[in-house]
């Protein structure tokens, strides 16, 4: 199998050779890296899995290797904007985002993000409860949201994100009264309302079936005993738990808009006011039993649809926060270096802020000093840093991957570059195409029939038997009752959700798999989606006579504490060694950095930077290497000492996952920000027929309505602001977790850490849905036209209807649960293997 | 047949003694996470070696 795909499955094979023990990549720092986990010597990696498996060797914590069911998310899913966790250092910023519990304690509320099993929450809480000062934290497993409590005298926030961020995990505090609190009670709400549903009509059930099997032999007043108890029963049901299909319908006839709810409420309304009245007046039939059954199974059907909603919405919200929003203000630049911090709302033009390395810009401006690089991938789409010194602009959104800048601000708010990309997405989300409304055009048409259908029965059976009329006009609502309609495609979405979320993919809005199956054309981005978006090290030319391992060596010294992604590269491959100190380090932005290694004047940067310290040209055959690929040079004042070549590799999945989608006949485009010669490249490599590089946003999105104009069902994979509004035009959006939380939030499905593998599972599973639905809605539809003239002609009883219904309602939904059985994984992809390890 | 008439009112007493039972349950946050302890027993005091 793949070793890139970090599965459940690929635990089995991490004690394998060749493959990290800790995080079940391939191996590639040539066996220097390993650790002795309970008396066995493991073999990892990466320096970054090296000091997590330290950290949980050295705690203690070495039962998390025999309990994880599935490997941990890597690192590098992480962008790097959110490693920066010095601005929770800041007294202002930890005070904002934490709540005072009195004497010394302080509580916040934390995201987790990169949790993959119990066996990190676990891992996480052993940790975090043992580091001095904290006095307890409490995660919870469903949501990955933590509270922690700490003594403010003996620790502080960041030092606990930071032993969180060692793990290898992130943890982001929020503000937990807004939406959490909306959505808890939410929850409760339905939770109480299903509990009463289902309790209800399990006891109106023991009621009434003692009087359907005695066959009328009872006596009539214990038989009326039986009703006025179901009675007292079914009351709190229709009462309390049915009130939301209640409401629903009210609010929908007041739009003059027939929807489901209409005949849902007007069935559990008319047979249970007509029980009632048998109860209390003189005889009939009673439909309490069916009135709980139907509006228990209803309840249980939402219930499961809100849980995968909020799951999803929360997930989403977790995505989103990715940077504190806050910015430090000078109070008076130049004359003094006092900042404040204060909210990124609150900035004007002409501020002048600090921005320190690893944060985000926070609005449009200028640099006025410090000299650094700028990670503008996720607004442009290109994939080296920009150097930027005094005077170059700075767009809000991007990140400072080099040394502190000062900016002066010159926009803000609806002003910005990144303000217009999202006008932009309204715009296009507004044009989004509505599928889901022709669904409800039908819905409509069917509740008409119905209500018509009623009203015609009620009407001939007043001519034929008066006495009888109401009866059969409520027999022929309950049966038609669209219990089986209004399930067939909540279960379906429901159970289809919840098995793709299990797989890392998140379906956040309801028509996303409907138009997933339907897709003819999908566009990706390139930078960040086929690719990792991060740089590697690919090749390593010693020039000098040192041998390979000593070059890195070299250059990882000279790199050392950069946050830049061309040195972490350098780090990740170079061995831990600490035989080079480096001293009088400076760097240079966009060029290199210069220090003293080894008593010895060295310069790595850009080949031209280097070769001004020793004033030898690069040999010839080389050259040309600079134009293609990312090259950094190595030197020292006698001359050349290594050049390194870097590239952003194609994510280890992408070449199969876009040979799968060919072959399920849909057709690939790539469509990049990037310099056009390394979109085409990429393209050729994966074998996508139809690439384009230079993409602006604008062009994005022109190019996503131009195949729509073709007829094309387009489905966009990105991860970046530049995707965002192609992402909102196309028919379906795909984003890559790992993205910015404006593609997140434009998109409608999210492949949650980067696992870009899942995109053809999620497109087989969506065409299984949308099978499973049409098989439902066959279903509904078969049965009303059976049972409808039936109870038309008044042949059918309380007993049958709810017998019916039930049964109708427990076919489809177990035809939906098919869809949690087949796990969408790949044929040939080892079947999940639970991780228990058994020595 | 007598019981019937104290045996059904006692039920409906109980469903509704049911009905209290659970929501003082989940007000104190019984159901706020599902999944979390199903693991989690399987995790504490089992340390390494004897996994």
């Amino acid at each position: 199998m793949d070793p890139g795909l970090p599965t459940a499955g690929a635990l089995a094979t991490t004690r394998a050779a060749g493959l990290c023990y800790h995080c079940g990549l391939p191996q590639r720092g040539g066996g220097h890296f390993s650790i002795e986990i309970d008396g066995v010597e493991r073999a990892l990696c990466c320096a970054g899995c090296q000091a997590v498996a330290q950290i949980i060797v050295d705690h203690g914590l070495t039962s998390y290797y025999h309990h994880r069911s599935a490997l941990p998310a890597r690192e590098d899913a992480v962008p790097p904007a959110v490693r920066g966790l010095g601005a929770y250092d800041v007294p202002a910023v930890e005070r904002a985002l934490t709540r005072d519990a009195g004497n010394h304690v302080r509580t916040a509320a934390l995201m987790l993000s990169g949790i993959t099993c119990a066996a990190c929450v676990w891992l996480i809480e052993q940790r975090i409860a043992r580091l001095p000062g904290v006095l307890g934290i409490d995660i919870n497993y469903a949501t990955h949201r933590a509270q922690v409590r700490w003594d403010t005298r003996r620790t502080r926030l960041a030092a606990i994100l930071e032993a969180i961020a060692a793990l290898g995990y992130r943890a982001d505090p929020y503000d937990r009264a807004r939406s959490e609190h909306a959505r808890a009670s939410e929850r409760d709400g339905a939770l109480a309302r299903l509990f009463v549903a289902g309790f209800g009509m399990m006891q109106v059930m023991m009621y009434l079936v003692p009087m359907y099997l005695t066959n009328g032999e009872m006596t009539a007043d214990i038989e009326q005993l039986m009703r006025i108890a179901s009675l007292m029963l079914t009351a709190p049901v229709v009462l309390y738990s049915a009130t939301p299909f209640f409401a629903r319908a009210w609010r929908d006839l007041r739009a003059r808009h027939l929807g489901m709810d209409v005949p849902v409420a007007l069935g559990i309304g008319a047979a249970f006011a007509a029980s009632v009245a048998a109860t209390l007046g003189g005889g009939g039939p009673v439909y309490y039993d069916s009135v709980t059954m139907f509006v228990f199974l209803l309840l249980a059907a939402r219930y499961l649809e809100m849980t995968a909603r909020s799951r999803a919405a929360m997930t989403q919200e977790q995505l989103a926060q990715q940077a504190p929003g806050v910015a430090e203000r000078f109070a008076a630049w130049p004359g003094s270096d006092l900042a404040e911090v204060v909210s990124t709302a609150s900035l004007r033009g002409g501020d002048h802020l600090r921005v320190r390395p690893g944060a985000l810009i926070p609005a449009d401006g200028v640099v006025v000093g410090g000299a650094s690089e700028v990670d503008e991938r996720l607004l442009t789409g290109e994939s080296r840093p920009q150097p930027k010194r005094a005077g170059d602009a700075l767009t809000g959104g991007s990140l400072n991957v080099g040394n502190p800048l000062v900016m002066r601000v010159a926009r803000v708010g609806a002003d910005t570059v990144l303000a217009s990309i999202l006008r932009l997405l309204d715009r296009a989300a507004g044009e989004r195409p509505r599928i889901a409304r022709v669904a409800d055009e039908v819905a409509q048409r069917f509740v008409l029939a119905l209500l018509v259908i009623a009203a015609a029965v009620a009407a001939v059976w007043y001519q034929v038997d008066a006495t009888r009329a109401l009866w059969v006009t409520v027999a022929v609502l309950v049966v038609s009752c669209p219990c089986a309609l209004s399930l067939a495609t909540p279960a379906a979405l429901a159970a289809a959700s919840g098995t793709l979320h299990a797989h890392g993919v998140l379906i956040t809005r309801g028509n996303a798999l409907e138009s997933l199956a339907r897709a003819t054309h999908f566009v990706f981005d390139k930078t960040g989606t086929l690719t990792t978006g991060i740089m590697r090290l690919v090749g390593v030319i010693p020039l000098g006579g040192g041998t390979r391992e000593e070059c890195l060596a070299l250059a990882a010294a000279l790199e050392t504490g950069s946050g830049h992604p061309i040195a972490r590269a350098l780090a990740e491959a170079a061995p831990v060694s600490a035989r080079y100190r480096c001293s009088e380090l400076s760097s240079s932005a966009g060029s290199g950095v210069e220090a003293v290694v080894d008593a010895r004047r060295m310069r790595l940067g850009a080949p031209q930077f280097v070769a001004a310290l020793h004033g030898q040209p690069l040999p010839r055959e080389l050259a040309f290497i600079a134009d293609d690929v990312t090259a950094v040079a190595l030197g020292d004042e006698r001359g050349w000492i290594a050049l390194f070549t870097l590239d952003d590799p194609v994510r280890p999945q992408a070449r199969r996952v876009i040979r799968e989608l060919v072959r399920m006949g849909k057709e690939v485009h790539l469509l990049s920000g990037d310099r056009p010669q390394i979109a085409l490249h990429v393209a050729r490599s994966l074998g996508i027929a139809a690439a384009r590089g230079g993409a602006t946003p604008r062009d994005k999105l022109d190019y996503v309505q131009d195949l729509q104009r073709d007829g094309a069902v387009v489905a966009m994979v990105g991860d970046g602001i530049n995707d965002a509004a192609g992402l909102a035009a196309a028919q379906v959006s795909i984003a890559m977790g790992s993205g910015t939380d404006i593609a997140c939030s434009a998109s409608d499905v999210i492949l949650l850490s980067g696992r870009l593998d899942a995109l053809p599972a999620a497109v087989r599973t969506a065409h299984r849905t949308l099978r499973v639905i049409r098989q439902n809605l066959a279903w509904a539809f078969a049965y009303n036209v059976v049972a409808v003239p039936l109870a038309a002609c008044g042949y059918v009883t309380p007993l049958i209807a709810g017998a019916g219904m039930a049964a109708s309602s427990m076919l489809v939904v177990a035809n939906a649960l098919r869809l949690l059985r087949h796990a969408p994984v790949r044929a040939g992809t080892p079947p999940a293997v639970p991780a228990i390890d058994l020595r | 047949m007598d019981i019937v008439y104290l045996l059904v009112p006692l039920s409906l007493a109980l469903a509704f003694l049911i009905g209290a039972v659970f929501w003082w349950a989940m007000r104190r946050g019984q159901f706020d996470d599902l999944e979390g302890p199903a693991h989690r027993i399987l995790m504490d005091d089992d340390r390494s070696g004897s996994g």
